[in-house]
């Protein structure tokens, strides 16, 4: 606790020596904010607030009341095995968010050992943007949570993602405010992706457990199709939590509603079995040795 | 040098070593013989080259020690390093000594003669024996302080001043040296005397070279260890510094000094090297990168205080700092452009000032952008290129376009390593059915393929990767795979190994 107090004077000293010596940028970012609020730019944030980018999906949006806010704390927690699957679904939020800006991912060295580097073909086939990802490979968690922190301070990017693998004390109350405060301040999303962790208490703005769902039934000559997730909203600060079976549209880069008719024509249970399981139990604790 | 090494190491342990013979000895032709001794073995009457066995018997008592050459070269090493606060231009002579050019920088230190009492006080306090000359040409240098330390010699009268020395501190081979005394030739000056075709038709035209060099008639240049970086700003201190926000203080000065005569020269700081001298004698260099020319103090500033922060092994000030220089070692044209108001047109420019610090802080091969190659392996089709020199290249990357309406034929996260996997199949060489990775069992509920990726084998050499052929599937609970089995049946193995190569979304 002590050293994180220490941390954020520290912080708040560099932005204070900051603002003192390029008084000349702040004062054209402020213009650069007061034309955009006078022309309603969507992307500067007046007297309103941000704005929310929708998802794509109606049901989803309607619940985070028009859809995901910008330059808020977003969490993604998924199990070990559901790594690949968490990380196509905070892709998907983070293009949605980004929206053709640069996007900075942040991952331990750990994470790309144990689930795999991110591909670029992979990002492309998504319908997704590999020139505007910048990826920074951060030694530990301390590293990575520095360096998402830093990157928050600046508004020329589009959404900075931060894959954090096991559970650590490190991302706790202090680290998470800290991470929503930056965010708020420079209007650029923190997306957090924890995979083998157990959601935990924090500043987030929303919070997410993603799991793959079962592709629906195609045509035979093509096994299956595009991502399709189990979304589970088990935090909305601002309004209902829920759950969807969402699929990635990679023509259009938008989430689509994916329960295809209900039950009667996709016998499968993927929603309704899940449902009245707690989210806690659905993460099975993983540690690593040593 | 190797005693005065020996000296410094044992100081605390054994005074008696200053003033007591030591000698150090190497194995030269099976037998071993002194390559170095201090002053009280040379009173003594003993010499380099002499066996250690006749050593011994003149003198029974004598330190002996082994010679360490690469302790000795790092001795040397570190000397130049102090030799760095006098002048940028250090270069080494081996094996023990160095050669400074201090054109232009003696009037800093009080003038030649103050300047050489200066460094000769210095090196003796730290415990070495110093012989030093300044002369207008290295070679004449070199062949005083063979024979006398604290030469001054003016410019024009390096002829009259070696003149009389004996041809041993030309510093020729022993052989020419030895030719040139049966000759006759005692001195510099006698051999000077001679005729340049003779020297040359009996000592080769190296020597003539060598001799010419030592008149002051030609000179050589030195080759010094580290390039003249392209702008230099440092700040000495009559008192140590040690606290950290002294440094800091310090190094912003010297930013803005340094950015002020950049300026004025239209040019940018890609590369900058903090250098901090301690009162002892031992110097560390940290330097940081940047993507994009720098002109800006304050930016400097915090990429020096990530830098800082961020060391494994911090700054430690001992004693304390009597000289902290900074030097911008590389340096771009800076092209001045007029900052818009309307639009994010600067974007590049602070993304570029943000991947500078974080490669300040972690080291500029962890923050990467990605290049599309021209090939189909999977694991080479990316090439992850450091962000701060291939940012701008990246953002205009061809990346190859998808196909509308198709879902990923390729997965979304790749192991640098295909993971083995463990696969049952219903029929022989069929699809797989079920497989195992890290003890997890997967069914397989739907799988698609084979795609046939065959090896590039006008790139392979003598290596034989086998053909893959690839399945997109997906598991019972709706976890997407890509698997692979290696090489094609009965033409390039017998059995199948399978491997799981990447994750789907």
């Amino acid at each position: 606790m002590e050293s994180a107090r220490s941390v954020f004077l520290r912080d708040e000293e560099i932005g204070s020596r900051e603002d003192h010596v390029s008084q000349h940028g702040s004062t054209l970012a402020r213009l650069r904010r007061d034309i955009g609020r006078l022309e309603g730019d969507a992307l500067s944030f007046g007297g309103k607030g941000p704005p929310r980018v929708t998802l794509g999906h109606d049901e989803a949006d309607a619940m985070l009341q028009g859809g995901l806010l910008r330059g808020a704390l977003h969490e993604v927690f998924a199990s070990g095995a559901q790594a690949a699957t968490a990380t196509g679904f905070i892709a998907g939020l983070a293009s949605r968010v980004a929206a053709r800006r640069p996007l900075m991912w942040i991952r331990q060295d750990f994470s790309e050992r144990e689930n795999g580097a991110l591909a670029m073909s992979g990002w492309c086939e998504l319908g997704l943007d590999p020139r505007a990802v910048v990826t920074v490979r951060a030694p530990d968690v301390e590293a990575a949570l520095q360096i998402t922190a830093d990157a928050l301070a600046c508004d020329a990017l589009g959404a900075v993602v931060t894959e954090i693998w096991g559970e650590t004390r490190h991302v706790d109350l202090v680290a998470s405010r800290k991470l929503t405060l930056a965010a708020r301040a420079s209007g650029v999303a923190s997306l957090m992706l924890r995979i083998a962790a157990a959601p935990s208490s924090s500043t987030a703005e929303t919070r997410w457990v993603a799991r793959a769902a079962r592709s629906p039934p195609r045509s035979s000559w093509q096994a299956w199709g595009a991502p399709v997730f189990d979304a589970q909203l088990v935090r909305n600060r601002h309004g209902q939590t829920g759950q969807w079976i969402m699929e990635w549209n990679c023509d259009e880069c938008l989430f689509r509603d994916a329960s295809f008719g209900g039950p009667a024509t996709h016998p499968q249970p993927v929603a309704a079995a899940l449902a009245d399981r707690p989210h806690q139990t659905a993460i099975t604790l993983q540690r690593r040795a040593g | 040098m190797p005693t005065d090494r020996i000296k410094r190491r044992s100081h605390c342990n054994d005074a008696r070593v200053d003033t007591s013979p030591c000698i150090v000895v190497a194995k030269d032709h099976n037998a071993l013989v002194i390559s170095a001794l201090n002053d009280a073995a040379t009173r003594l009457g003993l010499e380099p080259g002499l066996p250690l066995a006749n050593a011994r018997a003149i003198c029974p008592d004598i330190a002996v020690f082994d010679a360490d050459d690469a302790a000795d070269e790092q001795t040397l090493n570190d000397i130049a390093d102090w030799c760095d606060r006098f002048t940028p231009l250090v270069a080494l002579d081996p094996p023990y000594g160095l050669l400074l050019d201090i054109s232009g920088c003696a009037h800093l230190f009080g003038g030649e003669v103050a300047m050489l009492k200066t460094i000769c006080d210095a090196l003796r306090r730290q415990g070495f024996v110093v012989s030093a000359a300044i002369a207008g040409t290295a070679a004449c240098a070199r062949t005083l302080t063979r024979a006398r330390s604290g030469n001054v010699i003016a410019e024009g009268q390096e002829a009259a001043a070696v003149a009389a020395l004996p041809v041993f501190t030309l510093g020729a081979d022993d052989a020419i040296t030895r030719g040139l005394r049966r000759a006759g030739l005692k001195t510099i000056g006698d051999v000077a005397a001679r005729g340049r075709h003779e020297i040359a038709a009996r000592f080769g035209t190296d020597f003539v070279a060598l001799l010419e060099q030592a008149l002051g008639a030609h000179d050589a240049p030195i080759s010094p260890r580290k390039p003249l970086p392209d702008y230099i700003a440092e700040r000495r201190f009559a008192e140590p510094v040690a606290t950290d926000t002294v440094i800091a203080a310090t190094l912003s000065r010297l930013a803005q000094t340094l950015i002020a005569s950049m300026n004025r020269d239209g040019k940018g700081a890609r590369r900058l090297e903090a250098s901090f001298f301690r009162t002892d004698g031992a110097v560390r260099v940290i330097g940081v990168e940047t993507g994009m020319p720098v002109t800006r103090g304050d930016i400097i500033d915090r990429l020096f205080r990530e830098r800082l922060d961020a060391l494994a092994d911090p700054l430690d000030p001992g004693f304390g700092f009597d000289l902290i220089r900074l030097a911008a070692s590389r340096t771009d044209d800076v092209v001045a452009a007029q900052r818009d108001l309307d639009a994010h047109v600067h974007d590049s420019d602070e993304v570029a000032a943000l991947i500078d610090r974080i490669a300040a802080r972690i080291g500029g091969s962890r923050i990467v952008v990605h290049l599309p190659q021209d090939t189909h392996i999977p694991e080479r089709a990316m090439l992850a290129v450091p962000a701060q020199h291939r940012f701008a290249a990246a953002t205009v990357a061809a990346w190859p376009a998808r196909a509308e309406a198709e879902p990923p034929l390729r997965p979304l996260r790749l192991f640098a390593q295909p993971e083995p996997v463990e696969v049952l199949a219903d029929f022989p060489h069929g699809p797989p059915a079920a497989f195992r990775w890290r003890r997890a069992f997967h069914r397989l509920a739907l799988i698609e393929g084979p795609e046939r990726i065959a090896m590039e084998w006008w790139r392979l050499g003598d290596r034989d990767d086998l053909t893959r052929d690839y399945f997109r599937a997906e598991d019972s609970d709706g976890a997407r795979f890509w698997l692979y089995r290696e090489g094609v049946h009965r033409r390039e193995v017998v059995s199948f190994r399978w491997f799981l190569h990447g994750l789907f979304a």
